[in-house]
């Protein structure tokens, strides 16, 4: 039987096994290619999504656990109308080879939402998980402060 | 061919005579252009092989990887300087594989001369050696070479199409070339009458390309500024197209699983049980392993894991001491290369004190955060292929010759990058999936490595050793003799991907240590070639990787022993030997307030490796927290002659040096059975947010020649930090990585 999972505002059927990741939904059946697959195994954070506004390693979610609304990295802006904390991003010139960058921002509003003017130790906390080989961090963090006090001004 | 292959070969023997002979050659083939790949359309004017304009838009050509080097940005900016246009006016694309793309720097890189000693007549020669990696289809991005490629010939290019559209202009307007200017896309003729390029493009067209001097440094508006890097948007917004995004119509998708014992062959295997899993379609043999293909990625993955196969052993020692046994037999064979031999090194200078220290590193992944993968169509018998890869023509010829068709049947189309570090030079990845596409014809299909398969099939950094042994007196080194013992990923990788292995000196395996420019007048290193069969190949800074470590370590060691500060005592030796490597450290001196004292529960070290033409210094600072080590700050210094873009050099530097700290902390591949131990980031882990240290970074230009950006940053990393653990502890770090023997914060 499908299953019925919304992403970024828009309701899906998905027929498929109950057992296969979100990650794997979004990327191979949806399309949605934003979210990538770093290690399968919750270790790198390249497969980060919201449910609920709430960050989650896409690639442990099974599709049948999928229990709230799904946003993306897609569903966070676009490149005509990016959100502040990507904004900051490009500002900051952050990425290099980019690939963790969907899963670094999705994790990084997740704390914003949770905490609006993070301490360094709390950016610390609550990106650690999310890794970058390229070893952008430093920019990373410069635009994870600057997208909070741009946030706190509106 | 055949004397092209020879001449070529005799290059790689690195010695004058073979030099002397390979710029005869050089000159005479290259006198021949390589014909331009860009065939335009109607109304199109096509310059050269890196600019097109048309009557909508202004193209310009990148041919180079964009593994995340900021490549595309400052490549098209050194055009863009000349052709007066902004970034925002025009398209960078990375084109098709083609000989007009070679990079001219790459084999210049051979050259056996210490790198900051040659003279101009070397780096002529060295220019002309490059001209050799034409007739060897090196469109390759490796060895920090694409600016030292590009910083000439794209401005000419750029400033060659402008003239031609000026000329353009000119003739439509009756008016003379020197009559007109340029700015922002237009030429600009007397009357503020203003024509966009775009406009002219069918007239220019028809024109012969016009030659044009370079613009000197003073009149730049984009070279030597941080322009926005132009992938920037789509790497921020999930839009950017990486090679595992590519997706076709009617795609499948395909999970690779090959021999885990490198080497091994596969004898058979049994699929019967994943042949009846939920959307397994079908599980194809392609050799030393097989790809389940299946309507998701997921779903190949975990029906790859029930196929029982019947691997074939590996041709290495069964245990990783066997294997590291094998690297350290290597010291009693003949040495390799004695590529620096000043002095007397077989005598103990009088009065002087010896200092000897034996070092090892281990084999390391590349673990680059996008997965090995490629997605191919054959269809009758031509093959389109999506690649992140660093060698395009090789990648196009390899998976010709695999799937027994001709080159010109090949259509490569290269992606951006989740990194490379020399991992996507490789042909392998692109080559499975061209096999798996042959075996399905008219179906595209992905294949994709999970990251266990990534791990465990890499072409590994080579571990390797070092035998040290110096001579101190009156606060200053007057001997170092340098043993280096590992495999030869050269040798490995020209055998994989030209066919041929090289003979002679393989410079890599003590680049880093005979080339460092250091005063010491009793000099020698030594490499030996360790006889293994362990998969190894480049990884970002390639041999400087581990000789920075060894080198700067050693230095360190010296240091102490003679009573001097660490710092002062390389900078003595610096100043004797080349101007610019003394200034990197007194940069990092000044940056870093560096006073040989640290306060108890802080250490310090220092590092200054010259590697790719750039001299690199760094200053790490580490703390003790409740009994765990911290690194806490990093200062950078380094001289590339020319600084392009300063901001991305800053981040280029920056993450050179995580890269390195992330191996020197927590890298290491061990093998059983042949088969890598580790296969996923819990037990191959790199630096993460909470354990990278503050980065300032400092860009000087002494020196007279541009240095490459991407892979220098790292050698000095781990001796650095090494050294600040030393400083702290008391300990003396000689082996990687440092969670072996120190409690790290992780």
């Amino acid at each position: 039987m499908p299953t019925s999972v919304t992403i970024n505002g828009t309701a899906h059927s998905v027929d498929l096994p109950g057992d296969v990741p979100l990650l794997w939904v979004l990327r191979d059946e949806i399309g949605l290619t934003g979210t990538k697959y770093g290690c399968g195994v919750a270790a790198c954070g390249a497969c980060t999504v919201h449910i609920d506004g709430v960050a989650v390693r896409s690639c442990q979610m099974a599709l049948e656990d999928v229990d709230g609304a799904v946003t993306t990295i897609e569903g966070l802006g676009t490149p005509d109308a990016m959100s502040a904390l990507q904004a900051a991003w490009a500002e900051h010139q952050v990425a290099q080879c980019g690939y963790c960058q969907s899963g670094q921002i999705m994790q990084a509003a997740s704390l914003l939402s949770d905490i609006p003017a993070p301490t360094d130790s709390d950016i610390d906390e609550a990106m650690q998980g999310n890794l970058c080989r390229c070893g952008t961090y430093p920019r990373i963090r410069a635009a994870i402060h600057a997208a909070a006090a741009k946030m706190q001004e509106v | 061919m055949a004397n092209v292959r020879k001449i070529a070969r005799r290059s790689f023997l690195i010695g004058s005579a073979a030099i002397v002979g390979g710029v005869a050659f050089g000159a005479y083939y290259v006198a021949r252009p390589a014909p331009n790949p860009l065939t335009p359309g109607e109304g199109e004017a096509v310059f050269n092989p890196f600019v097109a304009i048309s009557a909508e838009k202004i193209t310009l050509i990148a041919p180079r990887a964009e593994m995340g080097q900021g490549v595309h940005t400052t490549w098209a900016a050194l055009i863009a300087e000349e052709l007066d246009v902004t970034l925002d006016q025009v398209e960078v694309i990375h084109g098709p594989a083609a000989a007009a793309y070679y990079n001219t720097a790459m084999m210049g890189e051979v050259i056996p001369s210490k790198g900051y000693d040659k003279s101009d007549f070397m780096h002529a020669i060295s220019d002309h050696l490059g001209a050799l990696g034409k007739v060897m289809d090196m469109q390759v991005t490796g060895g920090s070479t694409s600016m030292k490629d590009g910083y000439m010939r794209m401005r000419a290019a750029g400033a060659s199409a402008r003239e031609t559209l000026k000329q353009a202009a000119a003739n439509r307007l009756g008016l003379s070339r020197d009559q007109l200017s340029t700015k922002d896309g237009q030429v600009i003729a007397p009357g503020d009458v203003a024509i966009p390029f775009t406009d002219l493009a069918g007239e220019a067209a028809d024109l012969s390309p016009v030659e044009a001097p370079l613009r000197p440094r003073s009149e730049w508006k984009l070279l030597g500024k941080g322009q926005p890097r132009i992938d920037m948007t789509g790497k921020v917004t999930g839009t950017a197209t990486f090679s595992i995004d590519t997706r076709l119509p009617g795609m499948k998708f395909a999970a690779l699983k090959a021999n885990p014992s490198l080497g091994g062959e596969m004898r058979s295997y049994d699929a019967t049980e994943a042949l009846s899993m939920p959307g397994v379609e079908q599980v194809v043999d392609l050799g030393n392993g097989f790809a389940v293909v299946a309507s998701n990625t997921w779903l190949a993955i975990q029906a790859a894991e029930v196929v029982q196969a019947d691997w074939g052993a590996a041709p290495v020692p069964a245990t990783h001491d066997g294997i590291r046994s094998a690297i350290r037999a290597a010291f009693d064979t003949a040495p390799n290369s004695t590529l620096r031999d000043d002095g007397d090194t077989a005598t103990l200078p009088q009065g002087a004190q010896e200092v000897t220290a034996e070092y090892e590193v281990p084999f390391l992944a590349h673990a680059t955060m996008e997965p090995l993968n490629a997605t191919a169509l054959f269809d009758n018998d031509r093959l389109q292929i999506w690649s992140g890869n660093q060698g395009p023509i090789l990648t196009r010829n390899h998976c010709a010759e695999a799937l027994g068709i001709e080159p010109e049947q090949v259509e490569v189309i290269t992606t951006l990058m989740g990194g490379g570090f020399g991992r996507r030079g490789e042909m392998d990845f692109s080559v499975y999936a061209a096999r798996l596409a042959q075996a399905m014809p008219g179906t595209p299909v992905q294949l994709t490595w999970s990251r266990e398969e990534d791990m465990t099939h890499d072409f590994y950094r080579p571990g390797a050793m070092a035998r040290m042994r110096g001579a101190v007196r009156e606060g200053t080194a007057l001997m170092v003799d340098a043993e280096i013992a590992s495999q030869s990923a050269l040798s490995q990788a020209m055998t994989r991907w030209m066919g041929f292995t090289p003979s002679g000196p393989d410079t890599a395996i003590v680049d880093g240590v005979f080339n460092q420019p250091y005063a010491i007048p009793n000099f020698r290193t030594r490499g030996y070639v360790a006889d293994l069969q362990v998969p190894v190949g480049f990884w970002r800074s390639v041999g400087a990787s581990f000789n920075g470590f060894f080198m700067e370590s050693f230095m360190d060691e010296m240091a102490h022993a003679a009573g001097a500060d660490p710092l002062e005592f390389r900078l003595s030796l610096a100043r004797k030997e080349w101007e610019p490597a003394a200034k990197v450290l007194e940069t990092v001196k000044e940056m870093s307030g560096w006073t040989g004292q640290t306060p108890e529960g802080t250490g310090r070290g220092v590092a200054m490796t010259y590697s790719f033409g750039t001299p690199v210094a760094q200053v790490i600072e580490v703390a003790d927290e409740d009994g765990m080590i911290q690194v806490t700050k990093a200062w950078i210094a380094a001289d590339l002659g020319v600084a392009l873009d300063p901001q991305n050099l800053e981040a280029q530097l920056s993450g050179g040096m995580a890269f390195g700290l992330s191996a020197a902390m927590f890298g290491e591949i061990t093998f059983a059975e042949g088969a890598a131990e580790q296969t996923n980031f819990p037990d191959y882990d790199g630096i993460r947010m909470h354990t990278m240290p503050k980065v300032e970074v400092r860009v000087i230009e002494a020196q007279e020649h541009i240095g490459g950006a991407g892979e220098p940053g790292t050698p000095p990393a781990a001796p650095a930090l090494a050294n600040a653990i030393y400083d702290l502890t008391g300990n003396r770090p000689r082996r990687l990585p440092l969670m072996k023997d120190f409690d790290l914060q992780s």
